[in-house]
């Protein structure tokens, strides 16, 4: 057996992946036309017995591994204190889980893509997730404010005014209006920049769960701004990162 | 309320998310890779997948795995 097919294979006998942690909704886009001749390859190879899924597989590992590698190529200045060999783990280690979670969901591909863009997604993910939380590995998650804009030097424009009275009012609504948990993701994702992926393992949660939470949270801010006489529309600014 | 940006801008930005409706986390990653193909073929992605731009705008994670698997498609694989 290749080094690449024992490998793929091994990793059948590993833990459940990260991506099993997330609620599986049915995927019900489907293009009319169906999925292409390539990807109808992939999934006819990876239902089949014997030598001709192992190679599958084998193949698609190696695949997951180049795409998981490409992702954390992208990230690797937030891990600059961590040693090559380690990231290669995490490369590895991305790309098992991830073949793990196609294997265990291949039912759920349509074709609405090509094959290879879906089980990249899953690489994608789960080289993002395991970055992240190596990244803030021994960090401790800041519960108070720490990233709202400094007050000193004050605003100079109207519109500075009007944002620096939202950013009160937004400051005195997470106090009254947000549940102890929904403040302590909001203020610690929305605010301090914490990755979700890290609270959500840090509460032993999900991101799908935790994102429901900030989103509620965030409605509750919106609702009680609106009642304060403040008119919210859809032109703040994009989010970004950093 | 005037456009606003900056520091104040982002922050507000961060707190209070997108306006409008959105997609869910999980309903984000089963529709991924149908939105980045779409966006690279120049199909209206946002209008064939409603809530997807608001959500991407909201949950910086589910941007980031986004950002990554645009990028990986566009190079090809």
């Amino acid at each position: 057996m290749l080094r690449a097919q024992a490998a793929a294979v091994s990793v059948l006998r590993r833990g459940p992946p990260l991506i099993l942690e997330m609620p599986s909704p049915a995927e019900t886009a489907e293009t009319a036309a169906g999925p292409d001749a390539e990807s109808r390859a992939w999934v006819r190879s990876l239902r089949a017995r014997g030598r001709t899924r192992e190679e599958a597989i084998a193949r698609l590992h190696d695949l997951l591994r180049r795409a998981a590698a490409f992702e954390i190529a992208r990230r690797r200045g937030s891990l600059s204190h961590v040693r090559d060999d380690e990231v290669e783990d995490l490369v590895q280690q991305s790309a098992s889980d991830a073949l793990m979670a196609i294997l265990r969901k291949l039912g759920d591909y349509r074709g609405a893509s090509r094959f290879t863009t879906w089980a990249y997604k899953f690489a994608v993910l789960e080289a993002g997730v395991k970055l992240r939380r190596r990244a803030w590995q021994g960090r401790e998650v800041p519960l108070e404010p720490e990233r709202w804009p400094q007050a000193d030097g004050g605003p100079s424009t109207h519109e500075g005014v009007t944002q620096r009275e939202l950013l009160d009012a937004i400051r005195r609504a997470i106090d009254s209006e947000l549940t102890p948990h929904q403040r302590d993701v909001l203020v610690a994702v929305a605010i301090n920049g914490v990755p979700i992926d890290v609270m959500a393992e840090r509460l032993n949660t999900t991101r799908g769960a935790l994102y429901k939470t900030l989103h509620d949270a965030r409605r509750k801010l919106r609702r009680r701004l609106r009642a304060d006489g403040f008119a919210l529309g859809d032109e703040l600014p994009a989010a970004e990162d950093g | 309320m005037s456009a606003m940006g900056g520091d104040d801008g982002r922050a507000l930005r961060r707190a209070l998310g997108p306006a409008g409706p959105e997609l869910s986390c999980e309903e984000c990653f089963a529709e991924l890779d149908r939105y980045v193909e779409l966006e690279l073929s120049g199909a209206p992605a946002d209008e064939l997948i409603p809530g997807m731009r608001a959500h991407l705008e909201g949950c910086e994670a589910c941007r980031s795995d986004h950002e990554s698997l645009l990028a990986l498609a566009e190079s090809g694989g």
